[in-house]
């Protein structure tokens, strides 16, 4: 069984994402791990790209914020190496398709197979375009991740039917970050899904409280929390991993309720 | 492989959130083009509003001097609002408005695409924002001031290098947050299919009439075509309807800035390679690991790090030669066509100027060249002066 199918296995996933390199990578090391030991059950880990053109400010920063710092595609292959030996969570790439692409796809995915990289998520990378990428990751097991949308309406059954590891469900329209309020009918969006395979379903962009993620961990297999956390690391840096273990074990504890 | 491609280039590289949104306009395009009614209103709009046909002048003046091919000039810069830029945001804002949209959005570099679009929303009565670079917003705060001035809201963007890439990035961003009731002008022949289809085929009404004023003055085709390429919108309108006509040379110019061996360039062809940005597999302005490469020109309407997928398609094949000039090429062609026809031509345009000063006088006299003068050089005189070390102001 993959480590993705296994981690859902355990009752509602809770996803949190980190862009490797902010503000060091030795700092993404440590919160890696406090945010295994705070109860996530899968870990993305943003690769940043100088134009991620599907993220808030919060995120925008934070990849800036990496890439000022030096970090390249290299440097976080050795990172994940390291969280590795300790590590035991799924591991997912979040980045966009010309990171991939540039550094060749197949040597990318070969590379992030033996790293122990279980997923790759490419948000400029839709259904139609996925010809590209998909292929090779299934030569080398790892699973790549499909998105629907509140926009997506009939595309969500043509969707699930191929997709796999889980399904990315973007909550709202617009791009990542932290939202008052969720106004897309998720019910339907997920009944769409439902119809069509079996597939994992997690909820992203816009979580941010645990009053929230409870909600959306009722109606779907899992909660991914990404700007939430990167706010705390904007504002703590080198020591927020204290800040990110206590808020990840607070969503946890939400979700599991 | 998915729709829209030229080769291998192109596609529809986005975020699910606006799939529905670039099928809804593909379908609706494939209609509206064939559509009696849309093309007589674009036509009319055309005829008498922008002011097309635009003419095809021949420069006796710029012939003579450089001693060697006969020279025409298409006057784009003639068009209302001062270049090309029109004919796409017209033609992309009344097919908006007959899917129902009442709200259009646009990314500028310089401002010419936002002052284009700024005016089509008011003529056709639509709500119009603008997304536009800080770093570009101070550098030409006549524009800003224009496009408020007809009623459209300007948002500077502060992300990344604050300048075009960041102001079509932010605009992307801004159309998965509404996506219903609008529409995203997009500029020039880039971003995801349908864009650079829909773009060139606005665009093309220019080879169009090269070809016909062309066949009646000389009464056979040019041996060259030279056009300016940024994302390459009034390049690919210039070429178009020759594409076929193996005998005419088409030749588009990069900004090279500083140089293309320096980093202030933004050569897309001449120093990029193969990645997938902004919507489109195509030529970028890269680094090794793939982050796009922060570019530089004098010209802000070449300023970008891609090229439109057509574009690199046609130089893979071979079709299209794609050249590098710099700033300082660009500059003096800026001045030398000034003097020599009282014709004062946008900077982005100076530089297939400034290829033509080399070319021209290579070729015998039986030989016609024709450029496309994609733009007037109003917007450009400060930064052309300060260029020279001179400092002009209307205070």
């Amino acid at each position: 069984m993959s480590r993705i199918k296994e981690a859902f296995g355990r009752g509602k996933a809770f996803i949190p994402f980190l862009t490797c390199g902010d503000p060091d990578l030795e700092t993404t090391l440590e919160l890696c791990k406090a945010i295994e030991d705070a109860g996530a059950d899968l870990i993305e880990l943003g690769i940043p790209f100088s134009d991620p053109i599907a993220e808030g400010p919060v995120i925008q920063k934070a990849s800036l914020r990496a890439l000022s710092g030096g970090v390249t595609t290299d440097k976080i292959f050795d990172l994940v190496d390291k969280v590795r030996k300790t590590v035991r969570l799924p591991l997912l790439f979040m980045t966009y398709a010309n990171v991939v692409f540039s550094y060749g796809t197949e040597r990318f995915v070969k590379t992030a197979t033996e790293i122990g990289i279980d997923g790759l998520i490419l948000p400029d990378v839709p259904f139609e375009e996925k010809g590209d990428f998909e292929p090779i990751c299934k030569m080398y097991g790892i699973d790549l991740i499909s998105f629907i949308a509140p926009t997506s309406l009939e595309r969500i059954s043509i969707i699930a039917q191929e997709a796999a590891g889980f399904i990315y469900c973007i909550s709202s329209l617009g791009v990542t970050g932290m939202r008052d309020k969720i106004n897309s009918d998720i019910d339907k969006m997920i009944g769409l899904v439902r119809k069509s395979t079996t597939v994992p379903t997690a909820i992203g962009f816009g979580v941010s409280t645990p009053e929230q993620a409870a909600k959306l961990a009722e109606k779907s297999d899992g909660v991914i929390v990404g700007s939430a956390i990167v706010k705390l690391i904007e504002q703590y840096g080198r020591d927020a991993v204290p800040y990110v273990f206590n808020y990840a074990k607070k969503m946890k504890l939400a979700i599991t309720k | 492989m998915s729709k829209g491609r030229f080769g291998t280039y192109g596609g529809q590289y986005i975020p699910e959130t606006l799939m529905n949104a670039v099928i809804e306009l593909e379908q609706a395009y494939e209609h509206y083009k064939n559509d009696e009614q849309y093309n007589r209103e674009l036509t009319s709009l055309f005829n008498n509003y922008v002011g097309r046909p635009t003419l095809l002048y021949f420069a006796a003046r710029l012939t003579k001097d450089l001693g060697g091919a006969k020279i025409y000039l298409k006057r784009e810069d003639l068009n209302h609002t001062g270049s090309h830029k029109i004919n796409n945001v017209l033609g992309q804002s009344l097919l908006a408005k007959k899917m129902g949209k009442t709200r259009i959005i646009a990314e500028t570099g310089a401002g010419q695409h936002g002052v284009a679009t700024a005016t089509a929303a008011a003529l056709m009565d639509m709500e119009c924002e603008i997304f536009m670079g800080a770093e570009d917003t101070r550098r030409q705060a006549l524009n800003v001031y224009k496009m408020r001035l007809l009623g459209a809201t300007v948002h500077p963007v502060s992300s990344g290098t604050a300048t075009l890439k960041d102001a079509v990035s932010e605009t992307m961003r801004e159309w998965t947050n509404r996506i219903a009731d609008t529409h995203y002008v997009l500029g020039s022949v880039m971003g995801p299919h349908p864009f650079p289809t829909i773009v060139r085929d606005l665009q093309a009404v220019i080879s169009k009439e090269i070809k016909e004023q062309m066949l009646e003055r000389e009464g056979r085709l040019p041996n060259a075509v030279i056009a300016c390429v940024g994302g390459g919108s009034n390049a690919i309108g210039a070429f178009h309807h020759f594409i076929n006509d193996k005998s005419v040379r088409l030749i588009g110019c990069e900004a090279a800035g500083r140089g293309i061996g320096t980093f202030d360039t933004a050569a897309t062809i001449s120093t990029g390679k193969i990645g997938i940005f902004h919507g489109m597999k195509s030529y970028f302005c890269q680094d090794e690991y793939g982050q796009i490469a922060p570019v530089y020109s004098i010209s802000a309407g070449l300023d970008y790090p891609g090229i439109g997928p057509e574009h690199a398609y046609l130089h893979d094949i071979g079709r299209a030669e794609y050249v590098a000039i710099t700033d300082e090429e660009a500059v003096s062609a800026f001045e030398y066509l000034s003097r020599i026809e009282g014709i004062i031509p946008a900077i982005e345009s100076a530089h297939a100027i400034a290829y033509v000063l080399k070319l021209a006088p290579k070729l015998d006299k039986d030989k016609i060249i024709v450029i496309n003068v994609s733009g007037r050089g109003d917007k450009d005189c400060a930064a052309v002066a300060r260029f020279r070390g001179e400092e002009i102001s209307d205070e």
